[in-house]
């Protein structure tokens, strides 16, 4: 455990930390971010209404949306000078949002990603195959940072060429990977090709985020390559990857929640849901200097895990990710999440999670088409064990969602991946 | 006795078959039988190809999905009732084709046929049995 002082701190003491934290983070912001001194004033919010950490419900609410409005740096909450690093997400739709670090939140960052590499034994002895993105992507320096703390070893490859990936792999030994879910199974796929015994390299740990994924798919990888597999969440708003992480358990991830404080609301109204609820996470953070966030709607959905972890951290965890309220389809009055296609293609034998989910409205009537990248162990020279096969899929999905679904068998590689995310859905319905 | 043929998943969209075949060509490897199976959104091309191991890598370097299969080439008479009669014996041994398809080029008077079973190797036993010829994989290249 990197740091057991913290990730084992009792409760009581952890909620006199928090609140401490949040009051003083308010009484700033209301002082320095004119974005959240109107936002209270709208909500006849003053500093002085916040007492503990029970109050947080008080305060309202921060959405993606919001923080595009004021790029670049509208959220900023010290003098720009102070400032020595910026990262953005990939602003797929309009302006990005903007994250920005002063040292004291590198140091923070440094020390939250150190606490998950630890959650999977990694010290100062390993080799970390960094293939998270360096850049304006989190992920890469992220993981660096942690690293760096811990004093592991880094390979800073970044993300693509794999060809190249495998062979470090071998040279340098590698005994930690950091990568998307869906790049590690594509590299498996790929060093099959090559004939390369990827599991031969005896790597420990894995540490898969910036997508959701299933638990099909995590004994997938750990199948194929040998190591433990561990779900990693972060986002840009927040630090980046470090905000919870799974430990040895492999069941929920620990929410830092010394730095990050996490709630779940119901979507609609707004309310604060109990522990084991599921519904949309909220984050506060509670000690970031350079662009703190009260009540940062995520859009990911989730639950807070009650109960302790038999690992010993006090850190509450919340549950491997539901999907996203935004990426969530309702098709026909049906919501579907695009990881319930997915366990539902790692149930069946031979099928890889290489998918893409198709969205029309032909007339009224919405129709999902699910395309599965056809790979070796079950194409046939027959068509009628193909069009068996696309029928299996379909009566399970039809069986677990409740939709009908139109599958589609595609040519291997044919879904764009990896290199970033997994597009998993082309919504092609005009809503408007 | 026994053929190998290399079968290859296709989506169904133009052009597609003119990529594949042209990646063939440019390795200077000939086709010497195909056929073309289709579904409503994809279909398989099975083709006899003169050098196996280089049309393999070629295709998996260009991510084709393909699939091996064991099949028989079989001579059946080019006369009115011939295929009628080769039929004939091949259900007398009980066997089940799955599929068949047939080389232009003649040996003789003979027309070729290719045709997939449950299992090669028993099948082509059986079939010469019956008096069948079953050809060789450099009979079937040479032709």
């Amino acid at each position: 455990m990197w740091n057991p002082e913290k990730e084992q701190i009792a409760p009581e003491k952890l909620r006199e930390e928090q609140s401490k934290a949040l009051i003083n983070q308010v009484k700033k912001l209301y002082e320095r971010v004119g974005f959240y001194r109107e936002k209270m004033n709208i909500h006849g919010i003053k500093p002085e209404d916040i007492k503990s950490i029970d109050d947080i419900s008080k305060l309202p609410f921060t959405t993606k949306m919001e923080m595009r409005d004021v790029y670049p740096y509208g959220m900023l909450a010290v003098d720009q000078k102070e400032i020595v690093e910026v990262h953005t997400s990939s602003g797929t739709t309009g302006k990005p949002v903007v994250g920005a670090y002063t040292q004291n939140d590198i140091d923070l960052w440094s020390e939250v990603m150190a606490r998950c590499l630890g959650m999977g034994g990694v010290d100062a002895s390993d080799t970390i195959q960094n293939m998270y993105g360096y850049g304006m992507f989190t992920g890469g320096l992220g993981v660096h940072y942690g690293a760096r703390r811990i004093g592991a070893n880094i390979l800073p490859v970044s993300s693509g060429n794999s060809k190249r990936q495998l062979q470090l792999m071998q040279d340098f030994s590698t005994s930690v990977l950091t990568c998307t879910p869906s790049y590690c199974l594509f590299l498996a796929e790929f060093a099959h090709e090559y004939c390369i015994d990827i599991k031969a390299l005896g790597m420990k740990a894995g540490f898969f985020g910036a997508e959701p994924w299933s638990e099909n798919m995590r004994q997938d990888i750990q199948k194929k390559l040998g190591l433990k597999a561990y779900d990693i969440y972060g986002l840009t708003e927040i630090i980046g990857p470090g905000v919870a992480n799974e430990c040895e358990e492999q069941n929920g991830l620990h929410f830092f929640e010394d730095h990050f404080y996490p709630e779940i609301i119901d979507s609609e109204t707004g309310k604060v849901l109990p522990d084991g609820e599921k519904g949309e996470l909220v984050i506060t953070t509670l000690t970031r200097e350079g662009t703190p966030l009260l009540r940062y709607r995520t859009r990911d959905i989730t639950y807070i895990m009650p109960g302790l972890c038999p690992c010993g951290r006090t850190l509450r965890r919340i549950h491997r990710l539901f999907g996203r309220n935004d990426d969530m389809l309702i098709i026909r009055g049906v919501n579907i999440f695009p990881s319930q296609v997915e366990e539902i293609l790692l149930g069946i034998e031979g099928v890889e999670p290489h998918y893409q989910i198709v969205v029309d409205r032909k007339g009224q009537l919405d129709s999902l088409e699910v395309h599965v990248e056809v790979n070796a162990a079950i194409f046939s020279d027959e068509i009628s064990r193909l069009e068996r096969l696309e029928r299996t899929i379909s009566s399970q999905i039809k069986t677990a969602l409740g939709v009908q679904v139109a599958v589609k068998l595609v040519e291997p590689k044919s879904i764009a991946r990896s290199e970033g995310k997994a597009k998993r859905v082309i919504d092609n319905r005009d809503l408007t | 006795m026994i053929i190998k043929q290399l079968s290859i998943f296709l989506e169904n969209r133009s052009g597609r078959v003119n990529e594949v075949t042209s990646l063939l060509g440019a390795e200077n490897i000939n086709i010497r039988a195909l056929s073309l199976a289709d579904s409503s959104n994809f279909g398989v091309m099975r083709l006899i190809v003169d050098d196996l191991d280089k049309a393999i890598a070629c295709l998996e370097k260009n991510d084709i999905s393909i699939g091996l299969t064991s099949v028989i080439a079989l001579e059946v008479p080019d006369a009115p009732g011939g295929l009628a009669e080769v039929m004939r014996k091949i259900d007398k041994s009980g066997l089940n084709v799955k599929y068949m398809y047939s080389i232009p080029e003649k040996k003789h008077n003979n027309a070729i046929m290719i045709m997939r079973f449950d299992d090669a190797e028993e099948t082509a036993k059986k079939l010469e049995d019956q008096g069948l010829n079953i050809l060789k994989q450099e009979e079937v290249l040479n032709l």
